[in-house]
């Protein structure tokens, strides 16, 4: 990964600093918590965590206005908080509870906010490519301007519904923003071992799609990068590629025991690159607030997450006829 | 020595055209790769070559002669120098299949006939259309179109997807006129990649829009399939509601006519499978139209099974403003007290043969047409089936978990009492497609197959 060139005088405000700095640490903590009730059995099956990744969802809803879309992976609880899904929701959605967003039918992997235009959540990888597309047709369609953000991973990337999709896009000149969150793992295996073009946002230069890679340890860079994308798309120029260069701390999934990179690749780049971090210096440095200030900073978020928590574990699971609801849109079950 | 030229068979389901225009005339010298004349089929007009070279010696069927049957000699080609009358009588002599009035019989190569036209062209109870109105002959092809029409007349929201709907006009010609009255904004070309183009489709109806995404034919949408029942089937459940998918993916379903394995598949019970799609196979053209309509208003993903054969059959069709047909509703052909027939698109040709041929034998057969698969009329066949006391499903597609299987798994759970026979599922054989037209035929079920199952289940 390419060490961050320190900003001379970062193109940014205190407020704006601290919003990164609350929503990136709401992300960690809730992170943490969905792993320790993952331990505790509360969360079942797949659980993917974000933690490392923080900077690259915050950064681009900086970048994003109201009533822009966004659609994802399974790896999906970072992209809802950080468009203002409620975490109490996420998380008894985690706990396939009553008050989650999908009434505990969806789970970690399937969840949706048609209010905060998060169109989900998929567990197939790299499905989600061509409905970002979609999406976007949609807006084009309806000549609105919005824009949507189409998240996957290094791994999707080389997903053939990918390359269709990057064709249909350009073709038709869509609105929409391919945004790979270069990880370097695809599960176990790096990007070296499974790829032979490694650039991926290179990629797009055969349909003529415009992009460029950006570090995602750096919030403020993936922000300006953001801006840089949203404003192509809606200038009606057709899609833009992000390669977000990052990084996950945890796990592929709450089963992975990451045996395939060492200890010291992970504390390294824990110590060396940390998204968090860098804000944090940012605010230190700049004077916008005090360490006692962003120790107060995160006791309210660890409350917050607390909160989040104890909904999750109190709300109550499913009542036993949802098992055939929302299976077609006018009616309850059909074929019975 | 002469040669006839014979009305030739332009694409697998071709078995008449009309000769549209002559553009030789007789006397004319025309070498290998002239064109001679254009041709219409019910998909297109074609230009035909000359594959031999000589003179036209006489031109036999007039341009514009409608319903000219493949392999009828439309005209002769004689040698330089010899005499043209002589060589046109000895040359029609010399072909045995010709009869008397120049027709030939269909050659052995061709491919096998579709199912003869029953001749009870309508079903006896039409709830959907009240007495009185004004019916229109209508192909299916001109059916599907219309209802598309229809709706996106109606609504903004509609549009079109897949490959050669817009300019080719669609590939079997059932777009036909749409991208003149709609522009190029709502019917779109899309290049060949199902997968991309059904993902795409579904998040266009995420985003609100009405998506008709076409597939060439159903064998194309396995690659699609991924999209289609974990995108499009599952999004409204796992979404806990708020989200649902109203998309209806469409195009010609089954075997066509010697396309072999892997163009040949009838996908019935495939999607019937899947909670969350709704799936609808019609076979005549009010069906096609009444439901197409339905599928394109349902905020369901729908797919929506047409077939290549049925597209150029006429049937009557109402004349009504917005002629709808609910899901969920089977349709009565026949009634009858012997036997129950149970099945769905052109499944239905087979099954309203046999039960003609039955009723000659003395055997009153009930035909029941499906029309959707999911959801399943079962309470119209039970109910049948507690008149008949028996059943026997007719359908295209593969033996193991076929419709017909679930049809008598139901009968046998909520019928047991009534039945007086083991119900008998009449399908398609359990083989890949064969391309040689005689295996061809063994593999596909038949009005036979249908007539003998009868007969066993009412032990005559």
């Amino acid at each position: 990964m390419a060490t961050r060139k320190p900003p001379a005088k970062p193109n940014t405000s205190k407020e704006e600093l601290l919003t990164f700095y609350r929503e990136m640490l709401l992300i960690r903590r809730f992170e943490e918590k969905a792993g320790q009730l993952y331990g505790m059995g509360l969360i079942g099956g797949f659980c993917h965590l974000y933690i490392g990744q923080e900077a690259v969802v915050v950064g681009l809803e900086a970048a994003a206005e109201e009533g822009d879309k966004r659609v994802t992976s399974y790896r999906d609880h970072g992209h809802m908080l950080a468009c203002g899904m409620d975490p109490k929701g996420v998380m008894a959605e985690l706990t396939g509870r009553e008050g989650g967003y999908s009434k505990g039918k969806g789970g970690s992997m399937h969840m949706f906010s048609k209010e905060r235009h998060f169109y989900g959540g998929h567990g197939i990888v790299g499905a989600q490519v061509p409905i970002g597309a979609g999406l976007a047709f949609s807006d084009k369609y309806k000549g609105n301007g919005r824009v949507t953000f189409a998240y996957f991973g290094d791994g999707a990337a080389n997903q053939g519904q990918v390359a269709e999709t990057y064709n249909m896009a350009q073709l038709w000149s869509l609105p929409v923003i391919f945004v790979i969150e270069n990880n370097q793992y695809a599960m176990g295996t790096s990007v070296k071992r499974s790829t032979m073009s490694p650039d991926f946002w290179e990629r797009g230069a055969s349909y003529g799609i415009a992009g460029e890679a950006v570090d995602g340890m750096d919030v403020l860079a993936v922000k300006a990068a953001g801006e840089k994308a949203v404003a192509h798309c809606r200038a009606g120029k057709g899609p833009y590629i992000l390669e977000i260069m990052t990084y996950r701390y945890r796990g592929h999934s709450m089963s992975d025991p990451a045996k395939y990179r060492s200890r010291e690749e992970v504390q390294k780049i824990r110590e060396e690159r940390d998204a968090i971090e860098h804000v944090r210096e940012l605010i230190l440095q700049g004077k916008h607030a005090t360490e006692d200030e962003l120790k107060e900073i995160d006791k309210e978020i660890k409350a917050v997450v607390n909160e989040a928590a104890e909904f999750a574990k109190e709300s109550p699971e499913p009542a036993l006829d949802e098992l055939y609801t929302d299976i077609y849109a006018d009616t309850a079950p059909q074929n019975a | 020595m002469a040669t006839e030229i014979l009305m030739p068979a332009l694409s697998p389901t071709m078995e008449e055209g009309t000769l549209a225009k002559w553009l030789v005339k007789e006397g004319d010298t025309v070498s290998a790769g002239d064109i001679l004349a254009e041709i219409e089929t019910d998909k297109a007009t074609m230009e035909f070559e000359a594959v031999d070279e000589g003179l036209i010696g006489k031109i036999l069927i007039e341009a514009g002669t409608e319903g000219v049957k493949v392999n009828t000699p439309i005209a002769v080609l004689v040698e330089e120098g010899e005499d043209a009358d002589a060589a046109v009588k000895a040359a029609q002599e010399a072909a045995p299949a010709a009869d008397a009035d120049g027709k030939a019989a269909s050659g052995g190569g061709s491919a096998p006939s579709a199912p003869a036209e029953p001749k009870r062209a309508r079903p006896v109870a039409e709830p959907e259309i009240p007495e009185g109105t004004k019916m229109k002959s209508t192909t299916v092809r001109e059916a599907l179109r219309d209802a598309m029409a229809e709706e996106m007349r109606r609504d903004g929201d509609v549009f079109l997807m897949g490959e050669e709907v817009a300019e080719y006009q669609g590939a079997y010609k059932i777009s036909q006129g749409l991208l003149d009255e709609f522009g190029s904004r709502r019917v779109i070309d899309t290049p060949i990649t199902e997968h991309g183009f059904a993902g795409l489709g579904v998040g266009a109806a995420f985003g609100g829009l009405r998506p008709i995404v076409e597939f060439m034919t159903f064998n194309f949408a396995m690659q699609a399939v991924d999209q289609i029942i974990n995108s499009a089937a599952k999004t409204l459940y796992m979404s806990g509601g708020q989200m649902g998918c109203p998309i209806v993916f469409r195009g010609p379903n089954g075997a066509a006519a010697r396309v072999a394995a892997q163009h040949s598949q009838d996908y019935a019970a495939w999607y019937a499978h899947i909670p969350g799609l709704k799936v609808v196979q019609p076979y005549s053209a009010a069906d096609a139209k009444g439901l197409l309509k339905t599928a394109i208003r349902d905020p369901n993903p729908v797919i929506f099974l047409e077939n290549e054969i049925l597209y150029g059959r006429s049937f009557e069709v109402p004349v009504l403003d917005d002629f709808t047909i609910p899901f969920g509703k089977a349709r009565i052909w026949r009634e009858g007290k012997d036997v129950t027939l149970v099945s769905f698109g052109i499944g239905m040709a087979h099954t309203l043969e046999a039960a003609d041929a039955l009723a000659k034998e003395g055997i009153e057969a009930e035909v029941i047409d499906l029309r959707t698969l999911r959801p399943l009329d079962t309470a119209t066949v039970i109910e049948s089936v507690k008149k008949t006391n028996r059943c026997v499903t007719v359908e295209e597609g593969f033996p193991v978990c076929s419709i017909g299987n679930h049809i008598s798994a139901v009968l046998m759970q909520e019928a047991f009492d009534w039945l007086d026979a083991p119900v008998i599922n009449c399908t398609g054989k359990d083989v890949p497609m064969p391309y040689a037209a005689n295996l061809e035929k063994l593999a596909l079920v038949t009005a036979k197959e249908v007539v003998e199952a009868a007969r066993a289940v009412t032990y005559r």
